[in-house]
């Protein structure tokens, strides 16, 4: 039996099923990150004035950061390339951005690895003050996203993007729909860059 | 998405959001570098960080052109989205009426 509604959209919500799957989780990412900064907020509320020190003792390597938040952005406009590129029936141009975007990812990710070494030799752990806890539980957390962000891309630019050769339009749209999650990963670090490193 | 999109304006725009976001990152990082206080430093980069967070859900995440059922949905996710930002701060605000009370209890008449 085919399942309706794959790649036409329904004619109640104007949506396929992918997309209006990909948005519904997509809010309950933003509730399990709100929860997480609401956590942040009310520490930081109740540390008494100690926060700015929790701080500066966990030495955050600011530039680092920001080059990780512009390997971020970078890598959420070659993923609306590859997009672009199969609204135009470009595959080899999709592949190009595809896995310039799983690279991105990559880059983004052994910087993270650099940052959270330089943290572990300096004896810097999540028990070791309030500030670090949350800053390893949610920067950690959304390392996991990138992981499976790379994970999603990875498979329709390579095994996943034989699709293009029967079923052009559902391919694209699993590409749009993987994109959503990768830029709701990059929106993620826009908050989490400032509110850790220079806030 | 709609359907019937003009790929090449789209990739101008997408360029264009890349340009801005960048430029705005810089701007985030110089002014944690500007001598204010506190509550000041928040808002201004909180505020920074709302602008680019907007450019990506609109243009990167197409939300400036989506059906209705998905504006519903993230009205509805908003909502919760803030109710769960207030309680921390409403509790703060709570904490600090209540010794205020305290203190005014104790001081002689």
């Amino acid at each position: 039996m085919e399942i309706p509604y794959t790649v036409e959209a329904h004619p109640e919500t104007g949506l396929n099923n992918g997309k209006i799957g990909i948005w519904l989780f997509l809010t309950s990412e933003v509730m399990l990150f709100g929860a997480l900064f609401a956590t942040f907020i009310m520490l930081r509320i109740g540390s008494d004035g100690n926060w700015a020190a929790m701080q500066a003792e966990a030495e955050l390597n600011i530039p680092l950061a920001t080059l990780n938040t512009a390997v971020l952005i970078a890598s959420s406009l070659t993923m609306v390339m590859a997009w672009a590129s199969l609204m135009r029936g470009q595959l080899g141009r999709f592949k190009l951005f595809g896995w310039l975007t799983v690279g991105c990812g990559g880059i983004f990710l052994v910087i993270k690895y650099f940052e959270y070494t330089a943290k572990f030799e300096h004896h810097h752990y999540p028990e070791s003050s309030t500030f670090l806890a949350i800053y390893f539980a949610m920067t950690g957390l959304h390392a996991l996203h990138v992981i499976g962000g790379m994970a999603w891309n990875a498979y329709f630019t390579g095994p996943g993007s034989k699709l293009f050769h029967t079923n052009r339009q559902w391919l694209t749209d699993r590409v749009e729909h993987s994109g959503l999650f990768w830029h709701f990963v990059d929106l993620v670090w826009i908050f989490l860059f400032p509110v850790f490193y220079l806030l | 998405m709609s359907e019937h999109v003009d790929i090449d304006k789209q990739v101008r725009i997408y360029v264009t959001v890349f340009v801005s976001l960048f430029v705005l990152t810089i701007v985030t990082v110089a002014v944690s570098y500007l001598d204010v206080s506190v509550p000041v430093a928040l808002a201004i980069g909180l505020f920074i960080a709302t602008v680019k967070g907007s450019l990506v859900a609109c243009f990167f995440m197409h939300l400036i052109d989506e059906k209705k059922i998905i504006y519903w949905t993230l009205a509805l996710t908003v909502a919760f989205f803030i109710a769960l930002m207030a309680l921390p701060l409403l509790t703060s605000v709570a904490d600090q009426v209540g010794e205020f009370a305290e203190v005014e209890a104790h001081e002689p008449h």
